[in-house]
């Protein structure tokens, strides 16, 4: 029920005094129906010059050939498998927020879950990029399915991890995108039922002629409850068959049981990162305070904390394994990431995603926003060196030292990854233009129980026990949106 | 006779919708729908609305795509060309678990939602329902037809006492068309 009255003790999820449905609304399409703002410009102009930096290396790449990128015959896959890795993982935390949170009825996700979601569907598009960009001849992609053809047939091997991760990555992109854009419809109509003229129909096209009528939200729900079912699973097995492209092969410092679980807990890591990165910001710059507050940030930033700590352990359990099985080239591989001449990448790695996250212990750090952003980006950063370190540390000095290289990226490498990040940007900034950034309608349902005016209301009345009381008062004090004058003269 | 279609009641919360339905049906008003512009837990039992069976048709989807990749498989891996791989059995199940999962879900989800817009006539294009442009705002409205429904002065009254804010008698059903 709307009127449901949630227990004093918990933060709110929405701040502020006196909202209403409608001032929701205005708030969340204040980006969409207005002109955008010199911020955003600037913004959308640095990453497109990102995105024309990526088309012009990838049309190079298809015209010349792979021989552009640094690959060599030893090390054959580098920074377009790392790039790859770090995309899909980053994609991780969108899926997590809005299908693994749902389930668990973790009610804070309701106001990020739409543009993590978004954060989802874009980077895996990066992903996608860079696996057709290393097919060289991109026109022949089709060939990754099991296409009837004139070699007999001659079928895709199914005993392969590549192929399963084509229909992998595919179906979870596919799957998201559905999971997004049902999500959206309804505020989709919203925008469509206060727009006019040409504006008006476009989104009523897209709105798919929605109307909010009692079975239509029935269904939405059920349809919702399902999708984030299936897609809890699915996001698990996607990171544990990008995993196996690894963990099934017999090169040294891949062969190892413990990457399924080691690679969905970083990819988690990485997209509640990249999350934060683009939520600190965009909070800010569309004035999203009161919904996506420091609860919010504290949240996310714990779960931070507890996936980059599986990480850590996974780095140390991988290293003693190495030792523990006894088997020289296992040992070998790992000796040579942590002292051989990719050092720097490895301890690079292990201060980023190991020791940083652990400073998020301290509340006072935990609840800064400068700081959590800065450390969102720092976890970034080493989950590339994590992608970088497994594959390049592994393949440069594998069983025959006669053929040990050293691998050394080109312009061609260096500019696909950074204009990934350049297409990234782009196709973001475009979301928050022209689609509501928070799920509206998931939204207003917190409006009654959870918000802080309700349970102003509520100590208000003056029913409640009033340690409980003071205690949500105390917890209202990290908030950077809530007014605390208000509570004073109430004690 | 008036020219009345659709009696529409607008209220500003949801509680105040929902006991407004109550007094409805206590005066035995047949509503014709409900617009929110969120899901109203609870109402659906209250307007005897039977429960959706859109999970039986995502389950059915499921065991769709299961066995459609699966007998690709077979027939590919198995049937078609079996490869000699060190004398391995071709019929390598274990193999075939994580391609067969990802089709399972891929038919849900697909074959869930393309049932769900069918059923609902959601589809690119189609032209938008509105009875009053609100109610994907902030407004929660009760919509009944004033055909056989009289007199329609009551029923304002019982609206207006389960306190809606505004009360619309209107001449067409849909505000959307021109």
């Amino acid at each position: 029920m709307a009127s449901h009255h949630e227990s004093i003790i918990r933060e709110p999820l929405i701040t502020g005094k006196n909202i209403t449905y409608a001032q929701i609304t205005n708030d969340v399409l204040r980006p969409v129906e207005n002109k955008p703002t010199k911020a955003w410009w600037i913004g959308f102009i640095v990453s497109s010059l990102g995105a024309c930096l990526w088309v012009f290396a990838a049309s190079w790449t298809f015209w010349f050939g792979l021989g552009e990128w640094g690959l060599n015959k030893t090390v054959g896959w580098a920074w377009d498998i790392t790039g790859f890795v770090w995309w899909v993982g980053i994609g991780h935390a969108g899926t997590l927020i809005s299908a693994v949170l749902l389930l668990f009825r973790q009610n804070w996700r309701n106001s990020i879950n739409r543009s993590a979601e978004a954060m989802t569907i874009f980077a895996v598009i990066c992903a996608a990029t860079y696996i057709v960009a290393h097919m060289g001849r991109p026109w022949l992609a089709l060939y990754c399915l099991p296409l009837p053809n004139q070699y007999g047939s001659l079928w895709v091997n199914f005993n392969s991890p590549l192929i399963w991760d084509v229909f992998a990555i595919s179906t979870y992109f596919s799957v998201s995108l559905v999971f997004w854009y049902t999500g959206l419809l309804p505020d989709i109509a919203t925008i469509r039922d206060r727009a006019t003229g040409l504006k008006q129909k476009i989104y009523s096209i897209c709105s798919f002629g929605w109307t909010g009528s009692v079975k239509t939200w029935q269904r939405f729900e059920t349809v919702s409850l399902i999708l984030a079912g299936i897609s809890t699973p699915l996001v698990l097995s996607v990171h544990t068959i990008v995993s196996m492209d690894f963990a099934t092969s017999l090169e040294p410092g891949w062969h190892t049981t413990i990457f399924p679980p080691y690679f969905v807990a970083g990819a988690i890591f990485s997209g509640f990162a990249m999350v934060q990165t683009l939520l600190l910001v965009a909070r800010k710059v569309l004035a999203l305070e009161n919904y996506i507050t420091m609860f919010h940030i504290e949240s996310m930033n714990k779960i931070i904390i507890l996936t980059g700590s599986i990480v850590g352990v996974a780095y140390i359990t991988e290293f003693f394994i190495a030792w523990y099985s006894g088997v020289e080239y296992e040992q070998y591989a790992f000796i040579n990431r942590a002292t051989g001449p990719y050092w720097w990448a490895y301890w690079s790695m292990m201060t980023c995603n190991v020791i940083s996250p652990q400073l998020f212990w301290v509340s006072k750090w935990r609840r800064s926003i400068p700081f959590s952003w800065v450390l969102s980006i720092v976890v970034n950063i080493g989950m590339w060196f994590e992608r970088f370190v497994i594959i390049v540390t592994s393949l440069h000095r594998d069983y025959i030292p006669s053929s040990w290289a050293m691998f050394y990226p080109t312009w061609v490498d260096v500019s696909i990854f950074v204009g990934s990040i350049g297409v990234f940007f782009t196709l973001f900034l475009l979301f928050i233009r022209v689609l509501p950034s928070v799920a509206m309608g998931e939204v207003k349902l917190l409006l009654k129980g959870a918000s802080e005016q309700a349970k102003k209301k509520l100590i208000d009345e003056g029913h409640l026990d009033p340690s409980h009381v003071e205690f949500y008062k105390e917890s209202l004090t990290k908030f950077d949106s809530v007014d605390m004058s208000a509570y004073e003269k109430t004690i | 006779m008036s020219s009345t279609k659709y009696i529409l009641g607008l209220f500003e919360d949801p509680d105040d919708m929902m006991h407004g339905i109550e007094k409805l049906q206590k005066n035995s008003v047949p509503i014709y729908d409900v617009y929110t512009p969120m899901p109203i837990h609870g109402i659906e039992a209250k307007l005897g609305i039977k429960e959706s069976r859109l999970g039986y048709a995502a389950f059915m989807f499921g065991c769709l795509g299961g066995s459609t990749i699966f007998s690709i498989i077979y027939y590919t891996m198995v049937h078609d060309w079996p490869n000699n791989i060190g004398g391995k059995n071709a019929f390598a199940i274990p193999d075939f678990i994580p391609i067969t999962f990802e089709w399972t879900v891929l038919f849900t989800a697909f074959g869930m939602v393309a049932t769900f817009f069918y059923a609902t006539h959601l589809f690119p294009g189609r032209t938008p329902r509105v009875m009053d442009f609100r109610a994907t705002d902030d407004r929660f409205i009760i919509a009944i037809d004033a055909k056989g429904n009289i007199p329609h002065d009551d029923i304002t009254t019982i609206l207006k006492d389960a306190g809606a804010v505004e009360i619309k008698h209107n001449d067409r059903k849909y505000v959307s068309y021109e």
